[in-house]
């Protein structure tokens, strides 16, 4: 019954937050706590209608071949007919699920992480706002639906990276943040403009049916050059490299900002934007190829920054940005399956270790270097065991949820590519490593005296709590439960774990957890004493590999130095011809007589004299008047 | 009730005003402007009800008038929209409502200045419902003249004197005028035999089609008013009046300069260049798309070095006309649906973002970008106004900027590819400097020396509220604006897709 209900309300599940952002952006933001009140309720709201829809997907048998879509005609000219609708299939349905999920937990856990904020009533409307773009962003049915809100997503994501306008830092992330996005959306732009000039439609499901036909008749040259203008959009979007340098910098937004839009939703909708156009890209073996490597790269890319960064939200950040590549390099061996898993288990995990996260911030404000913390797990012991779980189930450890979803990475990647798959357990290894620095130097270890942390309010505990027990049991459940039946592309792939695969990995990353505690927790080696030893590769690693600093350069010589040059010719040639043109007539008036009333009416002289010629010249011209000199009409 | 003059109404409307305000004492100070803002709030009623009542499926010249005026030479008093010409008039509308509340600080000569605030409204209004060429220029004459004093009474000198800059806009557009006079000079004598010409637009673009205007003529009298429209519209490289003009206006004029009187240039290229002379917007399109794309780029990237707001403004302005530009030049329904839409929403965008800078500089005396900042904590309203223009500007979907681009540029693309691509890339320039002024004027700490300037409030919200809620209404719902511009553009289809099969003199036009 409420199933039946949900699934034709759909569209009520951006809806209601987008209310919820008028009400309280327009008329609460006096009113904190109803402003809260309402945020929290409408998401409420949402998510039961999500988990309503998740069942009807299940009751009612929609897969994805065979989805439910709902279409409103939104734009219809000559040549162009747009639609926004609702495209409901197990993969979005999952979204739905995840992305309401993780909002109400965040607003949850925002009434206590934000109170006595100035901007209380502000920063609800904007994670309502967003809420409300990102499922208009999953439930899109066409390109442009997709990436209407794809641009409102960022705009959210620009807000909340700004919340702390006051601050230069917050201020310039933001602007990098978007501008960053936009070189990818420039892409995804024009792959969308390639599609409709091809295909003359941007329906996924008209596309989808067009698609095999297409690249029958004319090959795959054209088609994979605009898979790859498409993939642009999600390079920006998902922090993949080459673009990936605004992700880390948004963690100057608030705390469950970087939890919500910059963890669990709002960077994994490139991800999504991938899985949701596979009709595409899996007609194109070349445009695979590039996805999967970028995506492999990006992983362990990310994955040896993190390893010596000492900001608590950075080194999370990196780390998401490390494994939105896994995802990517899923989709790139074509297991919709292992990206989609993992990217439900990473929202889960990731959005507990970034609250985490918060609390511990709370709890020490002002403080972001880990080592500065230490021995915290006493003072915070919720927060520590919930930090705990992300790591293990990060670090793919049975039976967390990350286990299983990184097992069907792997597993995927083996079955394509040897040198991805190494990259891919490398990567694991590492991404082990790095978290369990982070756990073991904030939480064992001694306390450090002026500190004087606690454990973090009762609302920012719930949310913790919730998380934490989907970290655990999110993935052995889909697991169980036929997941990659429902959530595919093309024939269920689901296959069981690959034993030796998982023990492969869970070894390594049990290896790389006690190699961390051997260096970082039992004080036998000094970290110190490693990073001088590898002076070099460290400060390579810490300052990024200089890809920031290289960026700024390329700005600031190429785009402004152009624009000041072309501001100079601007100014002093622009300029001097129109002065010089200004000048003439007055020059050639001296030139005949002294001492005129001012330029304009010499202007004006010469320029009607010009104007006369022409017109004289015109009316010779016209065949008419030759007409009429020859024949005597007139 | 029937044949309610509507468009004459809508015209005589703002004259009524400006004849009481004539006979108004000076020292009338709130009279004169209650009067006018009364005037232009009855004059945005009528049009919107004209917009509304508009009939879109039947499309075509709507709430006709036709009055003989001077026969022998054929000028007569016609008066028509369609939805090439409806969306301007509101356009118009909506500026000039905004401009009277924008002005409302005005206190020196105020009787004169709102006398000549209504006369550029005028003009503009003349121009978007006048059928015939003839009062076509007569009304566009009529802005310039006002501009040139307003200027140099009420403006401001910042890099320039106020009074060259009003001179250099009074030449640049009365020279381009004197060109489009030419243009229309040829246009008449050669589109029909003696005794049977005319002003008509109507007929003169069925010239074309009875085989009246050959190529050649076709071609040189689009020239000519390629160079008058294009000053106007300020198209490379004749674009140089309008940075320093709108920088040395009082906000009302830069608003309604930017806004609607630069529109004219467009409309008229559309109008009269492609109705009337198809061939000649054909042989020239491909030099126009060229262009097109020196004005987005070349104006982008001196937008990022400038420092002044009005000019940031300005120049960034002049870069978004390329998109109209290149949308016109791909001379497809598509291409030109999103050019004329783009006109108004660039229209709204750009006014909304000069009354933002006005209010800055009423506020805090300054418009250098290097001395504001962090105004996000003494002026949220403003802040949010500059947001909106900003994101607009920078062609977020959801608001009214997104749409006319994505439309043109998916128009174009099929056309000129690499013009387009190179166009679209603007984007991320467009966004690069609209984040750098939002960032560096609105956010940053909190400055002291603002501590003083109080948010926007009162009439002040006027423009703020009006032309936001435009912008956000015709970006959620598109059909609004992108409906009645399909339905003035379909009709042409038909000869847009004839001109594509028809041999090019250069060949720029692909099918």
């Amino acid at each position: 019954m409420f199933n039946q209900y949900a699934l034709s309300h759909v569209v009520l599940i951006p809806l209601l937050p987008a209310i919820s952002f008028i009400i309280v952006g327009f008329f609460l933001r006096r009113l904190p706590i109803v402003a809260a009140t309402v945020s929290v309720g409408m998401s409420l709201i949402s998510f039961a209608l999500s988990l309503g829809v998740g069942y009807g997907v299940i009751a009612h048998n929609i897969t994805v071949e065979n989805p439910l879509i709902q279409r409103v005609p939104w734009l219809s000219i000559a040549g162009l007919k747009v639609d926004m609708g609702v495209y409901i299939d197990p993969i979005s349905a999952m979204m739905l699920f995840i992305v309401t999920l993780v909002a109400l937990m965040v607003q949850i856990y925002s009434i206590g992480y934000m109170r006595g904020d100035a901007g209380f009533g502000r920063f609800f409307a904007y994670l309502s706002l967003f809420a409300s773009a990102m499922l208009g962003l999953v439930i899109a049915v066409n390109f442009v639906q997709m990436f209407v809100f794809w641009e409102l997503v960022g705009l959210c994501s620009y807000l909340l990276i700004g919340y702390y306008f006051h601050k230069v830092s917050a201020r310039e992330a933001a602007k990098k943040a978007f501008i960053t996005t936009r070189i990818g959306d420039f892409g995804l732009l024009v792959g969308i403009l390639f599609l409709q000039i091809l295909f003359g439609t941007l329906d996924f499901q008209q596309l989808a049916s067009n698609v095999p036909a297409y690249v029958a008749q004319h090959g795959t040259n054209l088609l994979t050059i605009v898979a790859i203008l498409l993939f642009l959009g999600p390079i920006g979007k998902s922090g993949q490299f080459p673009l990936h340098v605004w992700l880390p910098d948004a963690m100057e937004g608030p705390t469950p900002v970087s939890a919500l839009i910059h963890a669990a939703t709002m960077v994994v909708a490139g991800v999504y934007l991938v899985a949701r156009a596979f009709f595409l890209f899996s007609a194109l073996p070349n445009a695979m190829e590039v996805i999967a490597w970028i995506g492999a790269f990006t992983a362990c890319f990310a994955a040896s920054i993190a390893f010596t960064q000492r900001d608590i939200k950075r080194i999370l950040a990196y780390s998401t940005v490390s494994q939105l590549g896994y995802m990517m390099l899923a989709l790139g061996v074509g297991s919709v399956t292992a990206s989609m898993f993992h990217l439900m288990t990473h929202a889960f995990f990731k959005a507990l270790m970034f609250l985490a996260a918060g609390a511990v911030l709370h709890g020490l404000p002002d403080k972001n270097d880990i080592f500065a913390m230490g021995g915290l797990r006493h003072k915070m012991p919720v927060t520590f065991a919930a930090m705990t779980i992300g790591v293990l189930a990060i670090s793919g450890i049975p039976p967390f949820a990350g286990f299983f979803s990184k097992d069907e990475i792997l597993l995927a990647v083996s079955q394509v590519s040897t040198p991805l798959y190494i990259i891919a357990v490398v990567t694991s290894f590492m991404t082990a490593f790095y978290m369990a620095r982070l756990l073991i130097v904030v939480f064992c270890g001694s306390e450090k005296p002026d500190n004087h942390p606690h454990e973090a309010p009762m609302s920012m505990r719930i949310p913790l709590v919730v998380l934490g027990i989907l970290a655990v049991i999110g993935g052995y459940i889909p697991y169980a439960n036929h997941f990659g039946d429902w959530v595919r592309f093309g024939l269920a792939s689901h296959e069981g774990l690959d034993w030796s695969i998982a023990a492969t990995s869970t070894v390594l990353s049990i290896l790389a957890i006690s190699l961390a505690w051997h260096i970082y927790g039992s004080g036998k080696v000094s970290p110190y004493n490693l990073s001088w030893r590898f002076g070099a590769l460290y400060k390579l690693s810490f300052r990024k590999y200089y890809v920031d600093e290289f960026y700024l350069w390329l700005n600031h010589t190429f785009v402004d130095g152009l624009g000041r040059i072309l501001n100079w010719l601007e100014i002093h040639f622009v300029e001097g011809i129109v002065q010089g043109a200004a000048n003439l007539p007055v020059g050639l008036g001296n030139l005949v007589r002294k001492a005129q009333t001012g330029k304009l009416q010499r202007y004006g002289l010469i320029m009607f004299g010009a104007m006369l010629i022409i017109v004289v010249w015109l009316v010779l011209l016209s065949p008419l008047f030759r007409g009429a000199l020859s024949g005597g009409v007139y | 009730m029937v044949d309610f003059p509507l468009l004459t109404a809508i015209l005589l409307t703002p004259i009524w005003g400006i004849l009481v305000l004539s006979v108004m004492p000076r020292e009338a100070d709130k009279t004169i402007k209650m009067i006018s803002a009364v005037t232009m709030a009855i004059a945005l009623g009528l049009t919107l009800y004209a917009y509304w009542a508009y009939d879109v499926s039947l499309g075509g010249l709507q709430y006709i008038e036709n009055v003989p005026w001077i026969p022998e030479l054929g000028v007569s008093y016609a008066l028509g929209v369609d939805g090439i010409s409806l969306p301007l008039l509101l356009l118009t509308m909506l500026i000039g409502f905004s401009t009277i509340f924008v002005s409302w600080n005005v206190e020196k000569r105020s009787k004169e200045f709102f006398i000549q605030l209504l006369l550029l409204i005028v003009g503009a209004v003349g121009t978007f419902v006048s059928q015939d060429l003839f009062i076509f220029l007569l009304f566009y004459e009529l802005g310039i003249i006002p501009s040139y004093i307003m200027i140099v009474v009420w403006g401001s000198s910042e890099r320039v004197s106020k009074e060259y800059a009003a001179m250099k806009l009074t030449i640049y557009l009365l020279l381009g005028s004197a060109f489009m006079l030419a243009g229309v000079i040829a246009l008449y004598v050669n589109a029909f035999p003696a005794g049977m010409r005319t002003f008509s637009m109507q007929v003169l673009a069925q010239a074309h089609a009875v085989g009246n205007l050959s190529e050649n003529v076709q071609i040189v009298t689009f020239l000519l008013l390629l160079l008058g429209f294009g000053s106007t519209l300020s198209m490379w490289p004749f674009y140089s009046w309008a940075p320093d003009g709108y920088a040395a206006a009082p906000t009302g004029v830069s608003m309604l300069h930017a806004g609607v009187l630069k529109k004219i240039g467009g409309y008229g290229l559309i109008r009269i260049g492609l109705l009337i002379l198809p061939l000649g917007a054909k042989f020239w399109a491909p030099f126009i798309a060229f262009f097109a794309v020196v004005n987005v780029l070349y104006a982008a990237f001196v937008t990022i070095a400038q420092k002044d707001l009005k000019y940031i403004v300005g120049y960034s302005s002049i870069s978004h006309i390329g998109y109209i530009l290149l949308g016109f030049a791909a001379l497809n329904v598509i291409s030109i649906d999103g050019a004329i839409a783009n006109m108004f929403a660039h229209g709204i965008m750009t006014a909304l973002f000069f009354a933002m800078v006005g209010l800055v500089y009423e506020k805090t005396n300054t418009r250098q970008v290097q001395s504001l900042g962090g105004l996000a904590h003494q002026m949220p309203r403003v802040a949010v106004g500059f947001m909106l223009a900003g994101m607009s500007s920078l062609g977020l979907p959801g608001l009214a900027g997104f749409i006319p681009e994505f439309t043109s540029f998916l128009g174009a693309f099929k056309v000129y590819p690499l013009y387009t691509l190179l166009a679209i890339s603007g984007i991320v320039f467009t966004a690069l400097y609209i984040l750098r002024v939002l960032a560096n004027v609105l956010f940053g700490p909190r400055r002291v020396e603002f501590d003083t300037c109080r948010d926007a409030s009162g009439v002040e919200l006027v423009s703020l509220v009006l032309l936001g809620t435009i912008l956000v209404v015709v970006g959620v719902f598109p059909q609004v604006l992108m409906g009645m511009v399909n339905s003035g553009m379909e009709p042409v289809m038909a000869l847009l897709v004839k001109l594509h099969v028809t041999p090019a003199l250069l060949g720029g036009v692909v099918q």
